[in-house]
């Protein structure tokens, strides 16, 4: 099978299927139980560390 | 030591950019390797100047570079106001034949203005735009300085030597003739250079980071550089012709090189124009409406989604071509699909003011950040419906494409960067407030009064011409001839140059604005706690 063909063929069949498999994982992990409070957390880095980076002790 | 090989690479610079001016085969290339010298030149000199003085070397990981981002601001606001300028003159040029100037021909003529006008307003412009703010987001939402040290430095004037360059050769005829990627294939290389050291400080500045999580704005941006560095490369594949001139051909022909060009093209639009600017609106819309973002969870499934399905676009570029017809009707369905997270973006930035629209009132910067919004669902909108085949065979060729395009560019991304330089200016020169929020009001009016002047006679005229391109008598006939067209569009040509007057008066309005911000609004007043936030108090 020539080059293109096989890309073709595995392009349309297992890549598909991954990248729609990866896709719909998106949203269900984003709706995963407990991600409200992370998210919370989260949307609120803007009003943090405004002037100056975090101190240097200061890890994840 | 560094200084030494420092002094010997620009001095090599600056010794093989001469040769090739002197071997140069065509004006554009010779011009541009003489640009290559001074510049060589010159920081040479600054090198040598500095070589054996005393470094004052410092900790600086407790503050923000936030030198570079100011360099950035000015930048952006000055291409700006040149890019709208050009604008405007080539829409008169239209409008009006005989400002293509018999002395200027082959200079200053629309074909080669035109480049020059898309150029200076997407990648200086908005190219400016996108660094400086993503340097000043990802440095505030990871918490710790720009990665890299002086290799910022390097990205912004990199960039802007690029720019220089691009613009130089435009008016004197080095073109490879691609929409967008008309820059030769020497300049092309330079700017692959400066994108991969922009890529390196700030995924290393994300890298570094100090919080947890990545905010959803680095994501954003992340995805613009990545996919524009992609992007780039592959549409810039091309062999040239002599290393002494700018001529290449591309590696890729016929149909192939078109949907490589579209790909291209379209997704300039997906990931600089909206990516990289959906970056800034997911930082600045927050910041300025002092609340946190409407859904977090919807601002991650529209990053997904949006980059899932805008590279799939492309081909309803290439409606009526030489492109299979499944090609463009997968382009097609992927940009009527796209609606969809487009308008979950709008409904995201829009919804962050709820419960603070009283601010709409009160604070004009964040008004010109929700009419910005609302141009993005407009044209998020737009873009699809023209995409149909059906639609297309009407709009294509036509003034209602230019109209689309404008009402996306001016609209939401010049709206939105006129937010954020807003911002911005206050922050980074350490001031209270702006200098005139009346003046804000005035560039708010004048550029929104401006785009729907510009928008609502590109419909008309192109609607119109569509229409008379396809008008047949009773025996099958063409009823108009080409040049009937033109005339009767005189009239819309004059709505839109005047609308694009008004908002480069806007724009300068902003620019004088920023300026006495910078020098005359009160400084911040450290024993006090007032907050550089622009807004007046609501009565």
């Amino acid at each position: 099978m020539d080059t293109y063909s096989l890309m073709r063929e595995f392009a349309d069949s297992w890549m598909l299927l991954w990248l729609f498999v990866f896709f719909v994982c998106v949203f269900a992990w984003v709706f995963r139980p407990g991600s409200r409070r992370v998210y919370r957390d989260t949307a609120n880095i803007p009003f943090r560390n405004d002037d100056r980076p975090a101190a240097a002790d200061k890890e994840a | 030591m560094t200084n030494a090989v420092k002094l010997i690479v620009l001095a090599i610079v600056a010794l093989m950019a001469a040769i090739a001016a002197n071997y140069a085969r065509d004006l554009a290339y010779m011009v541009n390797a003489l640009v290559v010298m001074a510049v060589a030149a010159v920081m040479f000199i600054v090198v040598l100047r500095n070589t054996d003085e005393e470094v004052e070397t410092r900790d600086l990981s407790g503050e923000y570079m936030d030198d570079v981002i100011r360099f950035g601001v000015v930048a952006t606001a000055l291409w700006g106001v040149v890019g709208f300028l050009v604008g405007v003159f080539i829409a008169f040029q239209l409008a009006f034949p005989s400002l293509n100037f018999g002395w200027a021909e082959g200079y200053l003529n629309f074909g080669r203005l035109r480049p020059l006008h898309t150029s200076a307003v997407i990648f200086a412009f908005g190219g400016n735009a996108l660094i400086c703010t993503s340097f000043y987001v990802v440095q505030r939402t990871s918490a710790v300085r720009l990665w890299g040290g002086n290799m910022a430095w390097f990205v912004f004037w990199g960039y802007n030597l690029f720019i220089v360059m691009a613009a130089l050769s435009y008016v004197l005829g080095g073109s490879q003739s691609k929409e967008y990627a008309e820059p030769e294939w020497y300049i092309d290389i330079w700017l692959t250079i400066v994108w991969v050291c922009y890529l390196a400080v700030f995924l290393g500045t994300v890298i570094k980071r100090k919080e947890p999580h990545i905010y959803v704005a680095n994501w954003f941006y992340l995805a613009f550089i990545v996919t524009v560095a992609m992007l780039h490369v592959v549409n810039n594949l091309a062999v040239p012709v002599s290393i002494w001139g700018g001529k290449s051909v591309q590696l890729f022909s016929g149909v192939q090189d078109a949907m490589t060009q579209w790909w291209y093209g379209h997704n300039a639009v997906g990931f600089f124009l909206t990516a990289g600017f959906l970056g800034m609106m997911y930082y600045f819309v927050p910041k300025q409406a002092e609340r946190p973002v409407y859904s977090y969870k919807l601002s991650i499934i529209h990053f997904w989604a949006l980059i899932f399905l805008y590279i799939w676009a492309g081909p309803h570029h290439l409606h009526y071509t030489a492109l299979p017809d499944w090609a463009s009707t997968l382009g097609m369905v992927f940009s009527i699909i796209l609606w969809m997270p487009s308008w979950g973006g709008m409904i995201n930035g829009l919804m962050t003011l709820s419960g603070a629209w009283d601010k709409l009132r009160t604070d004009p910067v964040i008004r010109m950040m929700v009419l910005a919004i609302g141009f993005y669902g407009m044209s998020t909108f737009e873009g699809p419906v023209m995409s149909i085949r059906a639609v297309n065979s009407l709009s294509h060729y036509t003034d209602w494409t230019i109209g689309h395009v404008h009402s996306g560019a001016l609209g939401w991304n010049g709206m939105i960067t006129f937010g954020c330089l807003y911002f911005l200016v206050p922050r980074l020169w350490n001031k209270q407030r702006l200098y005139s929020l009346s003046m804000v009001s005035w560039h708010f009016w004048l550029a929104t009064i401006g785009i729907v002047l510009y928008a609502a006679s590109m419909w008309v005229t192109g609607i119109m011409e569509g229409l008379m391109w396809r008008e047949v008598d009773a025996n099958g006939f063409l009823v108009n001839s080409f040049a009937d067209t033109v005339a009767a569009k005189f009239p819309m040509y004059v709505v839109r140059g005047l609308g694009g007057v008004m908002f480069l008066a806007g724009a300068i309005i902003m620019c004088i604005n920023l300026w006495l911000t910078a020098t005359r609004a009160p400084a911040i007043d450290k024993a006090s706690d007032v907050r550089p936030n622009g807004l007046v108090p609501a009565e």
